[in-house]
C-alpha cells in the first residue's frame, strides 16, 4: 500500500497560525435529511443529530457538518471512521443511503488568529464579513483554483477542509495570504462591511 | 459578474462557484419523433436579448442543480429555483411580468 503524503506543517506567519494538514476521521452520509425516518433511524449512533442547513456540530473530536440537502460530513477520531461506518450501515439498514469511510481523501487545515476572515476573503468569493458568514456555519466554496469547506470555529478559530491531493496547494496559498506585509484589514475599517 | 442564490443551500454563490448548464427546460423529443424535432431538440435553442432561463449547478458548493431566470441584457437575477420541475412557479413568473412586461420566452409570458 502506498504511503499518505503530506505537504510540510505550518506554523505561525504574520498573524496567522496555520495548523496542518491533518488527517482526521472523515465519513460521508449520503440519504434524504429532510426524511425523519433516516434521522429516527440514525438516533444514538449520531449523538449530534442531523445538523441543520449549513450547521457544523462539534463535541470533541465528533463533527457533523451539512454539506448538501442529502450529504453530511461526519468526524470522528482517525481510527474511529471504519467502526463508525459499520454502525451507520447497521442503522440505515434497508434506508436508501450511502455511507463511506473518506478519511484518505481529504485534508483539514485549522486557522488561529483574529485576521482568518481577512486572509480568507482573498482567496475566494465567500462573503467572510461576520454578517456573510457567521460562528458555527460551514461555507463550501472556492480558495484559489480549489474547492474547500470553511467551518468558522470562532472569533480567533476556523477550519478549511479541502481534498488531501490538493493540501499542499491549499497550504502555500494559505501561507502567502497570511504574510507579513500583505493585511488588507478591510474588516476593522468604518467603511468596511455592514455590521 | 453573476451572483445566483442556490436553492439547494442558500448560498449567494458567486459566478465562479458555479457551472453553467445551458438553456432551462429543454425536453427530450421522441421515441419515435422526427428527424427534425430530434434535431431541434438537439441543437436549437432560445438566444433571447432579455428574459432567459437556464440550468446551473453550484459545483463549488453543495453540487446541486438549479435554474435561474436572469435578462441577459441588464443581468439582472429575477430568481432560482429547484432543478426538478419542467417549468418556472408562478410566483416567478408573476415577479418577472412586473420588472418586465409583455416579455416571453417560448411559451411562457
Ligand atoms: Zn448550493
Amino acid at each position: 500500500m502506498s504511503e499518505r503524503v503530506t505537504p510540510a506543517a505550518g506554523g505561525r506567519n504574520g498573524a496567522l497560525r496555520i495548523m496542518g494538514p491533518e488527517s482526521r476521521g472523515m465519513v460521508t452520509l449520503r440519504a434524504d435529511l429532510a426524511d425523519e425516518t433516516i434521522a429516527a433511524a440514525l438516533g444514538d449512533v449520531l449523538p449530534l443529530g442531523v445538523p441543520g442547513r449549513r450547521e457544523g456540530r462539534h463535541d470533541g473530536a465528533k463533527g457533523a457538518l451539512w454539506m448538501s440537502p442529502d450529504e453530511l460530513l461526519l468526524l470522528c477520531e482517525r481510527d474511529g471512521a471504519g467502526a463508525l461506518v459499520a454502525r451507520i450501515g447497521e442503522a440505515l439498514d434497508g434506508l436508501h443511503h450511502l455511507v463511506a469511510d473518506m478519511s484518505d481523501a481529504r485534508a483539514v487545515f485549522t486557522l488561529e488568529g483574529e485576521e482568518y476572515r481577512e486572509v480568507l476573503a482573498k482567496l475566494g468569493p465567500a462573503d467572510m464579513s461576520p454578517r456573510g458568514l457567521a460562528h458555527g456555519e460551514v461555507r463550501r466554496t472556492r480558495l484559489g483554483q480549489i474547492p474547500a469547506a470553511l467551518w468558522l470555529r470562532g472569533d480567533t478559530r476556523a477550519e478549511v477542509i479541502c481534498f488531501r491531493s490538493v493540501a499542499g496547494y491549499l497550504h502555500d496559498l494559505l501561507w502567502q495570504a497570511a504574510a507579513p506585509g500583505g493585511r488588507v484589514g478591510y474588516f476593522q475599517r468604518a467603511d468596511g462591511p455592514p455590521a | 459578474m453573476l451572483i445566483l442564490t442556490c436553492p439547494a443551500c442558500g448560498i449567494a454563490a458567486d459566478e465562479t462557484e458555479l457551472h453553467p448548464g445551458g438553456e432551462a427546460h429543454v425536453a427530450r423529443a421522441g421515441p419515435h419523433a422526427s428527424e427534425e424535432a430530434f434535431s431541434d431538440y438537439l441543437f436549437s435553442r432560445e438566444n433571447p436579448r432579455g428574459v432567459h432561463f437556464e440550468r446551473w449547478r453550484h459545483a463549488m458548493g453543495c453540487g446541486k442543480w438549479f435554474h435561474a431566470a436572469r435578462c441577459t441584457v441588464t443581468l439582472e437575477i429575477f430568481g432560482t429555483y429547484r432543478a426538478d420541475c419542467t417549468a418556472p412557479p408562478e410566483a416567478l413568473l408573476e415577479r418577472i411580468r412586473a420588472a418586465r412586461p409583455g416579455w416571453s420566452w417560448r411559451d411562457f409570458k
